[in-house]
């Protein structure tokens, strides 16, 4: 399932919702993305998510179905919020839940490789010291994390 | 042919828009084509534009290179490499 919202989620109770009157599933993995205090080494006050309506859900589906035709999950999750944050606040929760551990890992970590490179959210930084806030600029480590899933095992 | 084009993050802050329709030329057939012709629409556009090869694009809904078609096209994205999660 994927979310797209402006509120804050609750990661426990997103888990529990998940795993609710299931017993087959034996590994759970959950990743949270969180709202830095610093960027380059100076303060910020917020951060703001924009995204594509529309294609940032179809963005997400199509990485979450992939993510399920790679690896056999008995159920996954991402959530993306938009709009403005504070320091500390949640930004993205993926979780998966396989038999056993290492799918779950694994899918996890596909499904933010992908994420992070695929779907259409840009990142605005706000500065405490009132400079105008800077678009946060893409990683080339993060393309690299991305390509290392293209050849199947 | 009426297409409409979608804006986000610092190229929309440089074009000042975040949506708008517009009728394309004839001899628009690439992005690339449609990147050089919205160059020509204004010194607002050319700064958004100015460093295309990073700007990415998207035709209904889904990622395409820059030498990709936009033969009926409904919607054309452009925007900043993605930075969420």
């Amino acid at each position: 399932m994927i979310r797209v919202q402006k509120e804050n989620f609750d990661i426990g109770s997103e888990i529990e919702r998940l795993r609710a009157g299931r017993t087959d599933i034996g590994a759970i993995v959950s990743f949270t993305g969180t709202v830095r205090d610093t960027a380059k080494g100076a303060p910020i006050t917020q951060m703001t998510l924009e995204h594509y309506p529309g294609m940032t859900e179809k963005e997400l589906e199509r990485i979450e179905g992939e993510a399920n035709a790679r690896w056999p999950l008995q159920a996954s999750l991402i959530i993306h919020r938009t709009g403005a944050m504070k320091p500390g606040e949640n930004i993205v929760l993926v979780v998966t839940a396989s038999p056993h551990r290492k799918d779950a890992f694994e899918a996890a970590e596909f499904l933010m490789d992908y994420l992070k490179t695929g779907a259409p959210f840009w990142k605005k930084e706000e500065r405490a010291d009132g400079d105008d806030g800077d678009w946060v600029d893409a990683r080339e480590s993060d393309e690299e994390a991305r390509k290392r899933w293209k050849s199947p095992e | 042919m009426n297409v409409k084009l979608l804006y986000f993050a610092w190229v929309r802050e440089k074009t000042g828009l975040g949506e708008e329709v517009v009728d394309l030329p004839d001899d628009v057939a690439t992005v690339t084509d449609l990147v050089r012709w919205l160059k020509t629409r204004g010194p607002e556009y050319e700064a958004a534009f100015e460093r295309s090869d990073v700007i990415r694009t998207a035709i209904d809904q889904t990622h395409v290179a820059h030498d990709a078609a936009i033969a009926n096209a409904q919607e054309i994205a452009f925007f900043p490499p993605v930075t969420g999660g």
